[in-house]
């Protein structure tokens, strides 16, 4: 509405268009509840009727690590910079894991949720944030995990960790900023083209081997080394590395473009999502 | 200021026929380089009338140029045939989706019953299904909190509110989803075609709620249905809708007499075939007819006549429980009575696969000298209505003997005429 003069005293006003910059942000807001109630229902409806429940959040990463160890490790020789290598590895796992799984699940908001959308409104940002927070609680959990390893290998003198520890609020923060964009971006592309579904979970298994997860940065040959770097995960996991395992390399100025680019993908997305999400009931 | 709780104005809906798939990117490549010139839509031109009988075009108008106003605290009814526009301007109500062109305003939250027990999760127990789902409606904790009581009383679930849903039986499912729907707070309901379930007990529960809703919290409330009997009792205004324009509004005894009249499609038979005839993969209606008792359909009925309704359909898998309804109505809506093929008969009743009629016969002089509708529903009781609302009508005239011979009767006052027996004595 160009003219504010009619929009006074109406609570709520259906246009065609949403500005672009009309972000409904508090509207978010309001319906908090409603997310932490999707984050419950998400924690609930998971493991209902499996038999070994929350402890698949342990059996998962465990069992990655072990295939890693096995073939990294072991098979391909890949060093680990002196980590020892159960620890390199899971630190890898538990970060990897969190960005994939937001970036996974938000890629597919549209999708999976069209018939609650076509049904009832609510600010459909709810969703993608209630996957960061349902996606965080796993998390934590593996997390957990990574800190028994930890304080053992520590007690051991494998490992030694330094006051950057204290970076680990920021990357978290950072992990869940890049998930949720690009998880948006994708999912906003997706109402119309669903060839991107595909490219995805392709493009994601190719990303990983872009991301020093399962190798240190300094084994990245110097010719690459520029395509990894370009990667925003790669500073976060490095100077997650840095600061739990001592070993790795702490840039601040990879950093910086890091958190940078997650800044520019996650205000990308919201405004892709926002355009989208009035009208995509009618292409889903 | 003016004291409306709802403003449409001008609002239009485009829809895009058919396959989204190629041909999109370059609609929108185009669309694209004409906006950043500044110039106009150009798909927008393409839209045609909502005509569903008519092939060709990619694109419709599901709605063009509605404007109406819903006063604060007014029920108003919104009916019209199928394809009439009706779902879609309650989906933009509700903001599912945005209008092509337009604006709707309104005063206070608008909540939404296009379909109960929207986010049910079926892991979930009733209890904390009924707090997310509340959220989903737009409701804080808090005010789920203050309301639970009330939802769980009205559904009566008590004893399995801790039961996860999914043991729940359909019937249950819909009475606490649909508890939690009417419990809404909000200034504004959009209501639409709930009380296709349930049993009659609960139907007339939702209905009476509804009632109570409008009239004694001053809410406002937009009811779109088929029962022209729920909209005659709850609403005082409706608006017709046709081919996505609004035809008329007004009083809503007037516009459900226009609505089942103005319309020639409504006869005495109605034949339907191949893919148009209304239902599921399992049932398929075939034909309706009223016939008199040598099974014609063409000559006039006179209240010394019988009057058979016939209802002709086909089942292509075993269903069970099915019921067949009838609805009979009197020329403005009005209903004079209803009734099934289900005659209290125990349920887990079969019909296996076949063409069958299920028929009824209405007795001579009963009816009095009026246009007749019937509405026929086809469906599974508290589970899934699979056709509604289709309509035959038939006109009775009435012919006494007099001085003149035999002539037809001047109307009756009343909406049936039946002719009993009285007696005459002297008592004293």
């Amino acid at each position: 509405m160009n003219n504010t003069e009619t929009i006074k005293g109406w609570d709520i006003v259906i246009e065609p268009k949403n500005s672009l910059f009309s972000l409904n942000l508090k509207d978010v807001w309001r319906y908090r509840d409603l997310l932490q109630l999707l984050v419950k229902r998400d924690f609930i409806s998971i493991y209902k009727q499996t038999i070994l429940g929350p402890l698949w959040f342990f059996i998962q990463p465990l069992l990655t690590t072990a295939m890693y160890l096995l073939i990294f490790n072991k098979v391909a020789n890949l060093s680990t910079d002196d980590v020892p290598p159960l620890l390199f590895y899971l630190a890898g796992i538990t970060c990897w894991n969190y960005f994939s799984e937001t970036l996974t699940k938000t890629s597919d908001t549209f999708i999976t949720n069209a018939s609650i959308f076509g049904k009832v409104y609510f600010p459909r940002l709810i969703i993608p944030l209630s996957i960061v927070f349902s996606s965080l609680i796993r998390l934590v959990i593996q997390f957990a995990l990574f800190m028994i390893f930890w304080v053992y290998y520590i007690y051991q003198g494998a490992v030694q960790p330094n006051m950057y520890v204290l970076l680990f609020p920021v990357l978290l923060l950072m992990m869940a900023a890049l998930g949720l964009g690009l998880g948006i971006i994708f999912s906003s592309l997706t109402t119309k083209y669903r060839d991107l579904r595909f490219l995805l979970s392709f493009g994601i298994q190719l990303l990983m081997f872009a991301t020093p997860v399962v190798y240190p940065l300094s084994l990245a040959p110097e010719k690459y080394k520029w395509l990894i770097v370009a990667n925003p995960f790669t500073a976060i996991i490095e100077t997650f590395r840095y600061g739990f395992l001592g070993k790795g390399e702490l840039n601040w100025m990879y950093l910086t473009y890091s958190a940078a680019a997650t800044f520019i993908i996650l205000i990308i997305g919201i405004l892709l999502f926002n355009k989208v999400e009035k009208n995509f009931m009618d292409t889903v | 200021m003016s004291n409306y709780a709802v403003e449409i104005e001008n609002v239009s809906k485009l829809y895009r026929l058919g396959e989204v798939g190629t041909g999109t990117i370059s609609h929108d490549i185009n669309r694209w380089w004409k906006r950043i010139r500044g110039k106009e839509d150009p798909y927008l031109k393409l839209g045609q009338d909502n005509k569903r009988e008519e092939k060709g075009g990619q694109y419709v108008w599901a709605l063009k140029d509605v404007n109406f106003n819903v006063e604060k605290g007014q029920v108003l009814g919104i009916i019209g045939k199928n394809g009439a526009g009706k779902s879609t301007l309650l989906k933009l109500l509700s903001r599912v989706t945005a209008p092509t062109t337009g604006h709707i305003k309104a005063k206070g939250r608008i909540a939404s019953l296009l379909e109960v027990g929207t986010g049910f999760h079926p892991e979930l127990t009733g209890r904390e299904n009924v707090f997310l789902n509340g959220a989903i409606l737009g409701m804080t904790k808090q005010e789920i909190r203050r309301k639970f009581d009330e939802i769980v009383d009205f559904s009566g679930v008590e004893k399995y509110i801790d039961t996860p849903v999914k043991r729940y039986s359909s019937g249950m499912y819909v009475r606490l989803a649909f508890g939690v729907a009417a419990h809404l707070e909000s200034e504004i309901l959009i209501v639409d075609e709930v009380l296709a379930v349930g049993d009659a007990e609960f139907q007339a529960k939702c209905l009476d709620k509804m009632g109570s809703v409008s009239h004694g919290e001053g809410r406002t409330v937009l009811f779109v249905s088929h029962n022209m009997g729920a909209v005659k009792n709850l609403c005082d205004s409706s608006v017709l809708m046709e081919r996505g324009t609004v035809k008329s509004s007004g009083n809503t005894s007037e516009i459900i007499e226009q609505y089942l009249s103005g319309d020639s499609d409504v006869e005495r038979f109605k034949i339907w075939k191949g893919n148009e005839r209304p239902g599921d993969e399992n049932v398929r209606l075939n034909k309706i007819q009223v016939v008199d008792k040598n099974g014609r359909f063409d000559n006039s009925i006179t209240t010394n006549d019988d009057v058979t309704i016939e209802i002709h359909y086909d089942i292509f898998k075993e269903v069970k429980d099915l019921r067949i309804v009838a609805n009979v109505m009197s020329y403005d809506g009005g209903e004079v009575f209803t009734t099934s093929d289900f005659n209290y008969q125990h349920s887990n009743r079969v019909r296996t696969p076949g063409t069958y009629v299920s028929k009824f016969t209405i007795p001579a002089r009963i009816l009095t000298s009026m246009k007749y509708h019937i509405s026929v529903d086809i469906d599974i009781p508290m589970v899934q209505a699979i056709v509604m609302s289709q309509l035959v009508s038939f006109s009775v005239e009435e012919l006494i003997f007099n001085e003149l011979g035999l002539t037809l009767a001047s109307r009756p006052s009343g909406v049936i005429h039946p002719v009993y027996p009285w007696s005459v004595e002297k008592t004293n």
